[in-house]
């Protein structure tokens, strides 16, 4: 008799595979444990979908394809309410229509996962080619105080491992969580290897255990309060409006209010340490420092090779968690450089929260690159050695 | 269900079935709202539904405040989507019951594709839509819905727009069940809200239910009396219609022009979009 584990492998296939960063995010959503999709097909994020559709009923979840992004971003949060595991995938100008709804699950603390595979805008821009402008947006796009979780993979099988430690974060922090990628990054083949149940962790959601004095959005010490799905007897209301521990709506009251917003931004603030992830290449010795994410870091690793071989003394901290922003380790980086380089597939959006945690300690350059092609490694060697050649 | 209603008292009614820290209600004297409740309650102790097991879903106006009356599970959500999140709960859990309150302008204006592809899904929810003819928590502005040459805070002039049969609409999508009630009779309503939550597949109960606030004081609809009067005036039993329309004059058909149909327009069975898809994962399931 085969468990429901084995038949997600069974449905993924082979464990070695040559795939797409698209279809990279639907297995780790698989292997995470999601059983609900729901989405509208926009390039190029399309494959997504496609595969959820495909991978779905074969383990009994559920697909469902939307009449739009504001829809899909409904039905996910709707679904997760009955305690499943949920995602949709989108990319620009999609995610421009789930705003609303994305902020409807940070108030309500609905654990979701939202892919976007990314491509240039303002509006249907370059719907085939890679881009990192919607950064800003998914930290300040939808309306209101609040804090987000985002997660930015540069290798097809990291899409796949940080979709799964999206699910976990969305459990564990009961709120949304973003993969962001980019049009090259889910178009791009490469090896993908699905690991074994025992090499990964999977978080659930703490559950309310008793209905007696139950109160759905009171949090202990860890400040996310237990879940009580629909439909087990807690008889919960969930709403939009600032609402107290019980879940009636208080919109008039300041304290309330203020509480509420605090606690919902303090969950994550407080816990920076288990979300926040890097990586850090050629730290020691260095000079100047390159700062970057997606699969602009990519390019940027070689250049830490080429450069030292050059007698560049660069290094590199590749952001993989974007949101909350890891202020601590950039600002540690700028004690040590001379000089930090950003180079970034938009006219510069990171280069800010960058610049406000370096804080005037060293200077900071944007290399900007928009239009669909990537920074070749060459193009930031050169952007390096015209900094070094200006404060160095 | 049994042919004869035997109905609770109010009072009754109230302590089984509402979310007492809820009150009093945010409704206006004189709303027909708090009515749309209590036939909702009526229904759901007729059938016996087990309120641990269903889930209200609403949009935003002062129709969407119903879903938390209702001491049940509720999803209060954003304007004019209820029915995408409705639709996740139910695609993800077939066996909750599910009931949609929304309003003309959150389901039918801002929420209108989500209305038409809902009904083109068939998904299994029972969605009670109150008509008030206007955006009324926002103090009543022209609502799709808002009847030609009446007066609104953004139609100072009257109203110029034809407005939108959501009935008409509900019944060319294929909806299995579909139906307009006043709130001046209360039996009608009841039963229909019960047929529709043991409709498996879509059920519109669509109720015309006065803003005297909003809606009615800037159309010499205000009091009680006239009230009444407007909607015995303005509309028709279907059933009466279609007689007219067979066997009356040209004269008398052309009176019913402007008429709002009441009654059951639709009543037939259509497989609904959770039965295909667990048809579905039947056949591929690993
Ligand atoms: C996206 C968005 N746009 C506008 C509003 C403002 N708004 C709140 S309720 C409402 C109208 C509700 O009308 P209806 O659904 O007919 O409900 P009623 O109050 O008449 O019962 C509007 C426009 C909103 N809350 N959200
Ligand atoms: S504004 Fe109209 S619909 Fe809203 S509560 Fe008052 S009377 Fe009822
Ligand atoms: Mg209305």
């Amino acid at each position: 008799m085969s468990t429901h584990r084995d038949r997600l492998r069974q449905a993924m296939g082979d464990k070695v595979q040559f795939v797409q960063g698209d279809d990279a995010c639907a297995y780790g959503a698989i292997l995470a444990g999601c059983t609900f999709f729901a989405g509208y097909p926009i390039t190029p994020a399309t494959e997504v979908a496609e595969r959820m559709a495909e991978l779905l009923p074969k383990i009994g979840g559920c697909y469902i394809q939307m009449e739009d992004e504001i829809a899909s971003m409904g039905a996910i949060v709707g679904a997760s309410w009955t305690g499943v595991k949920t995602m949709t995938a989108t990319s620009g100008p999609g995610f421009s229509l789930m705003q609303e709804n994305l902020g409807y699950a940070i108030m309500t603390e609905t654990p979701c996962v939202i892919v976007n595979v990314q491509r240039s805008g303002p509006s249907t821009g370059q719907p085939t080619l890679g881009a990192y402008g919607d950064m800003m947006q998914a930290r300040w796009g939808t309306h209101g105080d609040h804090e987000i979780i985002m997660l930015c993979p540069a290798s097809v099988q990291e899409a796949m491992e940080l979709t799964i430690v999206a699910f976990n974060l969305a459990e564990a922090y009961r709120t949304p969580v973003l993969v962001f990628i980019d049009g090259e990054l889910g178009h791009m083949r490469e090896r993908l290897v699905i690991p074994e149940d025992d090499e990964f962790e999977l978080v659930e959601r703490t559950c309310a255990t008793s209905r007696e004095g139950y109160r759905p959005f009171a949090a202990g010490e860890d400040l996310v309060p237990p879940f009580a799905p629909f439909g087990a007897g807690f008889r919960t209301y969930v709403t939009g409006l600032t609402h107290n521990e019980a879940g009636l709506p208080r919109s008039a009251s300041a304290p309330i209010h203020d509480q509420l917003v605090r606690r919902l931004a303090d969950k994550i603030l407080r816990n920076t340490d288990q979300i926040i992830r890097y990586e850090e290449f050629g730290a020691e010795q260095c000079e100047i420092a390159i700062i970057a994410y997606g699969i602009t870091a990519r390019a940027c690793r070689d250049v830490v090779e080429e450069g030292r071989q050059r007698g560049l003394k660069v290094g590199l901290l590749r952001l993989i968690t974007i949101w909350p922003f890891p202020d601590e380790v950039v600002a540690k980086w700028a004690t040590r450089v001379q000089a930090i380089l950003v180079p970034e597939m938009n006219l510069g959006q990171i280069v800010h929260p960058i610049r406000e945690a370096v804080a005037g300690r060293c200077p900071v350059m944007l290399q900007s690159k928009i239009g669909g092609e990537l920074h070749t490694p060459t193009e930031v060697i050169d952007a390096l050695e015209e900094l070094r050649c200006q404060v160095c | 269900m049994s042919g004869l209603l035997k109905l609770k008292t109010a009072a009754e009614l109230r302590q089984i079935y509402l979310r007492h820290e809820m009150f009093p209600t945010i409704f206006c004297d004189g709303c027909g709202l708090g009515n749309v409740l209590n036939y909702t309650l009526w229904a759901l102790d007729e059938l016996q539904l087990d309120l641990d097991r269903t889930v209200f879903v609403s949009g935003i106006g002062c129709s969407s405040r119903l879903s938390g009356y209702v001491n049940a599970d509720g999803m209060h959500t954003t304007h004019g989507r209820a029915l995408a999140f409705a639709s996740g709960i139910k695609a993800a859990q077939p066996d909750l019951n599910v009931i949609v309150f929304t309003g003309d302008g959150d389901g039918s204006g801002i929420g209108g594709n989500h209305l038409l592809h809902t009904i083109r899904r068939n998904m299994d929810l029972t969605v009670i839509l109150v008509n008030n003819f206007t955006y009324g928590m926002t103090g009543g502005q022209a609502a799709p819905t808002t009847p030609i040459d009446s007066f609104s805070t953004t139609t100072p002039y009257g109203n110029i727009e034809y407005p939108l049969d959501i009935c008409a609409l509900a019944q060319t999508l294929g909806a299995p069940y579909v139906a307009r009630w006043m709130i001046n009779q209360p039996y009608p309503p009841i039963k229909s809200i019960a047929q529709g939550i043991q409709k498996r597949g879509f059920a519109l109960i669509e109720m015309l239910v006065p803003c005297p606030t909003a809606y009615g004081r800037r159309n010499g609809l205000k009091q009680l009396e006239t009230i009444w009067q407007w909607y015995r005036d303005h509309t028709i039993l279907i059933d009466d219609y279609e007689h007219i329309m067979h066997f009356g004059s040209p004269d008398e058909r052309a009176a019913l022009h402007d008429k709002i149909k009441i009654g059951i327009f639709q009543d037939c069975e259509r497989e609904s979009f959770e039965a295909r898809w667990a048809a579905l994962v039947e056949q591929v399931k690993l």
